[in-house]
């Protein structure tokens, strides 16, 4: 089977289709991790996007039960050098190709994707129509020009409703704005007793759960499309310890009065040096993201710079100067990645019990105290 | 950090000859080091015994000392040069071991110098086994159950509990030397025995065998300041059981999920983190292919054949970064070559597959042992690039130079199912042509996965290779599509031409030239992919190139003209890093000359294939298709091939047929030398004289030439590569057994048959610009003509030759460089027979002895054949017809051997070349150089001990000469029946010993017992196995005792001593 990638700039390639057969229309970016596919096609970060993995054979391990980094790949295509159909590995249970056919996701394989990514890294990240069918070039083009990006992929991607996954330590409210099953994982590991609430979930209504500390998800698409969350984390900072990862890092830095833009062709990958300025040690991070913190906009703000990217210097971790808050643009729960950055979780918890312990008027008991006395007060007037 | 700026002066150790087991990476990598250090504003001051190497050039140290690499010679070094520090990870095993070795004496306390980098404790902790499993333990990271012994019975013992097999790991050894798999008592106490004597702390790792696990290697590195990264991952084709070094190995791993990569590079950080490595270090794990277990396997905290394969993998020069943190920069601040704009605290990622494939010596050492285990045999490997598997290993399999050019073998069909499934479960040499064989004849997958416990991703992909084949022979017409697909999975036009005239004689498309017309009019050519670090993420300029069949070529356009040179291709016998020096020398040469050098070369493990060394690297296999494709890529003005060995001077003919201009030497020259024929007439014309000799082409010929000329004779194949396949025989019968073999081995070239003259051999290498003759020296052998010129011992300036037989020696040079019209380099043998100088052979190319000799007379000999090639007159130069100056002090070129790898080959000297490597001795008098290149080469010369002699008839009188001498030097005598006799008749004491037929003890238990401290023992009739010379000599090499076969060594040994000591005269008597 045909298939065809046409790009905004009129590059076509044509390779042959797997997965899914149909079209379809999203942002043509890559990623440069060797291993890793099927954590990354289930990313909800990447949703609306057709992604381009720089490794040219994938498929090798199969798709196995349990590395799924949400229910539900939200891509909009697939794009390897080869798909590999016949995998090899213990826990292989499906192939790549019965995955993406079962999510209606078209992939593309056989085209020159370092060319693909040249162009890419050349000209910035694109809107692309990736189809199987035998449109004509001009019906493609057209229809390319006539789909717009998605800007809703938050609310795609993120629970419609709240649930709890229960631990006996800390409770911590997990904001989901696509939120990768790792960090439920890293926090769930640690023995917090998690509560993922929607996206557009208000300051109150988190409020109600009486939280410890506020996680701020990794989420697709732009910071600015989602105004109601960069509100609601307004509402929380200070309130609350609070860590952002990747969507969430950017939403804490509009929060505290910075400002977000978008970069010429992102980071994706598992191979991104971070610098944490207080060390001076360097991180390997697992990465996905086409918008960063800008720099200059932290001027004014109560934000200062821990982590930069050692290469690009871009800011890649904020904390707030007076309120326990900070935050990372990449992604410490890893899946796909290096592991090496785990720590932060770590932080975060002490983070949160530093807090409690400084702060004890608010810890749950005595705020839990000060409403019965309230209540009781109120009773015998 | 910045630079640690209170040190000046560095020593860097270098890891001396080339062995199986280290190589020419070590070249590579201490070659960047120093380029590295010397970047920063260091003083490099290096040691290295082998003269072979880019790194002993004066260009690349401030200093460089060829020495022997031990305690006595580093240290006086060491005091002389009073270095700050010391870099001991970068010289393979040999310089880590050095380096310890120099601490534990106190040299580097007492003289003020700084281990740098990767500390003593840490080099310990991973090497000495006890220390490394408790280590583990603590990390929590699962070893295989393992006990250390010093003795057998113990060994036995701790096998008993666990059960067999296990493997045994000596030590502190190179390649894993003396280790192996057992799977019985017998076997066990066999290996443990002679392991315990190889490891130089007699100690043996007994471990619980996880053969047939997933083979996994992690290259790692690690900055003072605890910043960590892995460079690159790989996986073995073959499983757990063979060595890393001997297995197929591709880069990125293939079967590991993200879980299982991120798993053990956790794992391996931890390791590198518990130890503090500061520099690079390369991890190996076996995983369990049915769950998460996973064992660590060992530790090696330097820099190592596979760290040069994954920077060569990569383009991350890991030993380049190594020296950098180890003088005290963090990987954050030091800038990524390959980009310029990103920095090397990253981890590069790989958009295309490698593959590299070891080159056993088997086809020298007919008689070797070719099963592979836990000692490695190889002598060097080729790495190939693709974008797929298939292209991968198709790449690599033809850049092997073993007769093969896709993944099928001639003969394996006439294997019956039986072996085949023998040689599919224990792993030898051949057993990817065998996994292909067995797809051929229709066996299941899972069948041949359950035999080789081989990955069914690999087998998978070599079934679809086979399946392909198919495709392409069956096809009525061969079309554009099915084409296009073999040209992507990695087939040569060859191939396709071979496999469509198995399907279709007689029909179209099935003569190579045929098929590469087809593919150029159908617009079918391959591009070229850049080798970046970082898969296109950022945009680097280095241009390190491989090809594939896809859109977008990358190559930058350049309007400078080109020259490209073609490399030496895998390590071999016969064909070493002696010819990587040459080619670099040529590179740049021709870059100073201000053309754009383009260099085209598979092996990993040199410096020709850094991507540094040229303007622009092809990364391809020496193969007539891919060389004509870079040429149709680069259009250079021409090709060198003289410097690439036999390898490039094969491809010189079909090259030149396809138009392209070789440069230099020019092919009917080359093949005027090379053509017995062609060159006799040349000889004869010239009116030089030539041992007398005849070509024959079958065998009834061969026996009558042999009569005629008289016995002994001595044959060989037309076109040989290192004395392949040379012998020297004494009868009938054994020219008839000679020519079943020699036949089989070169069916289209006949044999040369030549009277045998029991000279002395000298050499000349000679740089001609077609007008002058430039000879920079002349070497003389120690041994006579039969063995071998690169197993013999090289002296220069020559110390025994009259100035007659010198000039004629020029003379004769001078007359046949200039009737060859030689542009360029040629290497003339000659024996001396009678005072009367013969030529053997001319080899119209750079030669094994072109860095010893550059070296010892400062002529930069690549450097002015380049220059001569590129039009320049060694007039202009300076340089005039004739033989340079002699220098004052004496240099000797020594061979350096491996026997102790490979089991079953006979060490007897022969004009079969048998060396890998070689070390330099140079000193004011010719006893001083031989001894440090004696000691240099690794012989233990005790100054008192016991010789045990047994030496056939022919050798009798003149080896009781040469014993009397060590007899009067104080060494005991040792002898067998007849040589026993006729020392005693020669009025000497002797201890005579039993034969090995005549019951215990006998010749071999004194050698086993550590009695004997020399073994001289000639060659007897008949080479088979069995004979007691060859378990005398195989005995005296696995329990490291020295063993000369041929008398000119052991009588330069015994001047050498003779000179060497203080005389002890009693008085002389009063005269009453």
């Amino acid at each position: 089977m045909q298939a065809r990638l046409l790009l905004e700039d009129g590059t076509l390639f044509t390779g042959r289709g797997f997965g899914a057969e149909g079209g379809s229309v999203g942002e043509v970016v890559f990623n440069t991790g060797i291993t890793g596919y099927q954590e990354v096609l289930s990313d909800p970060s990447y949703c609306g996007q057709i992604v381009t993995m720089t490794f040219p054979l994938i498929g090798n391990y199969g798709i196995n039960r349990d590395d799924f980094e949400s229910i539900r790949p939200y891509i909009h295509g697939f794009v390897v050098r080869r798909h590999e159909e016949v995998p090899s590995n213990w826990r292989a249970q499906y192939t790549l190709g019965s995955l993406l056919k079962e999510y209606g996701i078209v992939g593309i394989s056989d085209i020159d994707t370092r060319m693909l990514t040249r162009i890419l890294r050349q000209h910035g990240t694109m809107k692309g129509i990736i189809t199987t069918g035998n449109e004509r070039i001009e019906e493609l083009q057209e229809r390319l020009g006539a789909t717009p990006l998605l800007r809703d992929q938050v609310a795609r991607t993120s629970t419609k409703s709240v649930f709890s996954s229960p631990g006996d330590k800390e409770r911590i409210v997990l904001i989901d704005y696509g939120a990768k099953s790792g960090i439920l994982r890293e926090l769930t590991k640690r023995g917090c007793d998690v509560v993922v609430v929607p996206q557009d979930a208000t300051a109150e209504e988190i409020r109600k759960l009486k939280p410890d500390g506020i996680q701020l998800s990794n989420g697709p698409g732009d910071p600015k499309d989602v105004p109601h969350a960069v509100e609601t984390v307004r509402q929380l900072i200070g309130e609350y310890p609070l860590f952002g990862i990747c969507l969430g890092h950017q939403l804490f830095a509009l929060a505290s009065g910075a400002d977000t833009g978008k970069l010429k062709f992102g980071h994706r990958g598992g191979n991104h040096p971070v610098k944490e300025l207080e060390s001076g040690r360097c991180f390997i991070t697992s990465q996905n993201h086409g918008y960063t913190v800008i720099e200059e906009s932290l001027i004014g703000t109560e934000l200062e710079v821990t982590h930069i990217n050692n290469n690009d210097k871009t800011i890649e971790g904020l904390k707030h100067k007076k309120f326990p808050a900070f935050s990372v643009q990449y992604h410490p729960e890893a899946a796909p990645g290096p592991y090496d950055n785990s720590y932060l979780f770590d932080r975060f918890i002490d983070m949160i019990r530093a807090h409690k312990r400084d702060n004890p008027a608010r810890s749950r008991q005595a705020e839990l105290s000060e409403t019965l006395r309230g209540e009781l007060q109120y009773a015998q007037k | 950090m910045p630079k640690n700026n209170s040190l000046k002066k560095l020593l860097v150790i270098g890891s001396g000859p080339i062995v199986i087991g280290q190589a020419a990476e070590f070249d590579y990598a201490g070659t960047q080091a120093c380029q590295a250090l010397k970047e920063e504003g260091f003083e490099v001051v290096l040691i290295n015994s082998n003269p072979a190497t880019i790194m002993t050039d004066t260009n690349i140290a401030d200093k460089v000392y060829i020495e022997p690499i031990n305690l006595e010679f580093v240290s006086q070094i060491i005091r002389q040069e009073r270095p700050d520090g010391l870099l001991p990870t970068l010289g393979g095993q040999t310089g880590l071991n050095m380096a310890v070795e120099l601490a534990k004496a106190g040299v580097l306390e007492k003289e003020g110098v700084k281990l740098l980098g990767t500390q003593l404790t840490a080099i310990e902790r991973a090497e000495d086994r006890d220390l490394f499993r408790a280590l583990m333990r603590e990390l929590d990271q699962p070893v295989p159950e393992s006990d250390i012994v010093t003795t057998v019975q113990a060994a036995v013992d701790f096998a008993n509990t666990i059960g067999y097999p296990v493997i045994v790991r000596p030590a502190y050894t190179l390649g894993g030397t003396g280790g192996g798999i057992a799977s019985s008592e017998e076997e066990l106490r066999e290996i443990v025995d002679s392991g315990i004597r190889y490891s130089p702390i007699g100690q043996c790792l007994i471990e619980k065998s996880i053969a047939g696990m997933k083979e996994v290697e992690y290259e790692v590195m690690r900055d003072a300041n605890d910043n960590c990264i892995v460079v690159c991952n790989m996986e073995n084709f073959d499983p757990v059981g063979v060595h890393t070094g001997d297995s197929i190995v591709v880069a990125p791993s293939q079967t590991l999920s993200d879980r299982e990569y991120q798993m053990l590079r956790s794992a391996s950080l931890k390791i590198i983190r518990a130890l503090n490595i500061e520099g690079g270090c390369n991890v190996q794990f076996a995983l369990d292919p049915q769950s998460y277990q996973y064992y660590v396997i060992e530790v090696n905290p330097r820099v190592s054949r596979s760290s040069a394969l994954a920077s060569k993998a990569t383009g991350y020069p890991i030993a380049k970064m190594a020296a950098k943190i180890a003088i005290g920069y963090t990987l954050d601040e030091i800038v990524n070559p390959v980009t310029g704009q990103t920095y090397a605290c990253f981890e590069p990622t790989l958009d295309y597959i490698v593959t590299k494939i070891p080159r056993w010596p088997f086809d020298k050492f007919t008689s070797a042992n070719r099963k592979l285990g836990t000692q490695m045999k190889a002598t060097g490997e080729v790495m190939a690039i693709g974008r797929t598997f298939e292209e991968s290993i198709q790449k690599a399999v033809r850049s092997l130079e073993i007769g093969v050019h896709r993944i099928f073998l001639k003969g394996a069909n006439e294997i019956d199912d039986e072996t085949l499934k023998a040689r599919l479960v224990k792993a030898d040499d051949e057993r990817i042509f065998l996994v292909a064989e067995a797809f051929r004849r229709g066996w299941a997958l899972q069948q041949i996965q359950d035999l080789s416990n081989i990955d069914w991703w690999f087998l998978d992909k070599i079934e679809r290779i086979v399946q392909f084949e198919d495709v392409i022979r069956r096809e009525p017409g061969l079309t554009k599509e099915t084409l296009h697909l073999a040209k992507r999975n990695g087939f040569t036009d060859r191939a396709i031409a071979e496999l469509r005239r198995e399907g279709h004689p007689g029909g179209a498309h099935t003569q190579e030239s045929e098929v590469r017309e087809y593919r150029k009019a159908q617009g079918l050519t391959p591009v070229y992919k850049m080798v970046d670090t970082c898969a296109a993420e950022f945009e680097a300029t280095t241009p390190y190139y491989y090809s594939t069949y896809e859109t977008e070529n990358e190559v930058l356009p350049s309007s400078k003209e080109k020259i490209i040179v073609l490399g030496s291709g895998p390590i071999r016998i016969g064909q070493g890093i002696e010819f990587d020096y040459s080619t670099v020398h040529a590179v740049w040469a021709i870059r100073n000359a201000g053309y754009e050098a383009v260099i085209i070369n598979n092996n990993p493990e040199t410096v020709s294939t850094d991507f540094s060394t040229s303007d622009r690297l092809y990364f391809e296999p020496l193969f007539f298709e891919d060389v004509m494709n870079v040429v149709e890529q680069e259009k250079p003005l021409g090709v060198i091939v003289q410097f690439g060995g036999q390898t490039a001077i094969n491809l010189a003919a079909p090259l030149a047929k396809a138009g392209v201009r070789i440069l230099g030497t020019t092919l009917e020259s080359i093949d005027e030398a090379e053509d017995r024929k062609k060159f006799e007439a040349l000889l004869r014309k010239l009116n030089i004289p030539q041992p007398k000799g005849t070509t024959v082409t079958s065998v009834d010929e061969a026996v009558d030439a042999a009569q005629a000329l008289g016995y002994p004779v001595l044959v060989r194949p037309s076109y040989v590569l290192g004395g392949r396949a040379m012998e020297i025989v004494y009868s009938d019968e054994e020219l008839l057994a000679y020519m079943k073999v020699a036949v089989k081995i070169n069916p289209e070239h006949p044999v040369l048959i030549d009277r045998y003259m029991l000279g002395k051999e000298i050499e000349v290498d000679a740089i001609c610009d077609g007008e002058t003759v430039v000879i920079p020296g002349i070497m003389e052998h120690v041994e006579r003509a039969g063995v071998h010129s690169g197993d013999s011992i090289a002296v220069y300036p020559p110390q025994s030759l009259t100035d007659e037989v010198k000039q004629q020696a020029i003379d004769i040079t001078i007359k046949i460089a200039k009737e060859l019209k030689t542009i360029g380099l040629v290497n003339i043998q000659f024996v001396v027979w009678q005072e009367q100088v013969y030529v053997i052979e001319v080899n119209p190319r750079s030669s094994r002895t072109v860095p010893f000799l550059s070296k010892v007379t400062r002529i930069p000999m690549a450097n002015l054949a380049t220059q001569a090639i590129l039009g320049n007159k060694l007039k202009d130069l300076g340089y005039q017809d004739g033989l340079w100056p002699e220098d004052e002090f004496v240099s000797v070129k020594v061979p350096v051997f491996s026997f102790a790898k490979l089991r079953r080959v006979d060490p007897t000297l022969t004009p079969e070349m048998k060396s890998t490597g070689e070390v330099m001795g140079r000193d004011r008098h010719y006893a001083k150089a031989l001894y440090k290149g004696l000691i240099g080469s690794g012989m233990k010369i005790p100054q008192s001990g016991a010789i045990i002699a047994t030496v056939a008839d022919k050798d009798k009188a003149e080896a009781i000469e040469i014993l009397k001498g060590f007899y009067n030097l104080g060494y005991k005598l040792i002898a067998t029946g007849g040589t026993a006799d006729a020392i005693e008749a020669a009025g000497l004491k002797v201890r005579r010993v039993a034969k090995l037929s005549e019951g215990e003890p006998n010749i071999v238990d004194l050698i086993r017992t550590g009695q004997a401290q020399f073994v001289v023992n000639t060659l007897t009739k008949g080479k088979t196995p069995e004979r007691d010379g060859f378990r005398i000599r195989r005995e005296a090499v696995e329990n490291g005792v020295v063993c000369l076969t041929s008398l000119d060594t052991v009588s330069a040994l015994l001047h050498m001593l003779q000179a060497l000591r203080f005389s002890s005269e009693a008085m002389p008597a009063f005269q009453a």
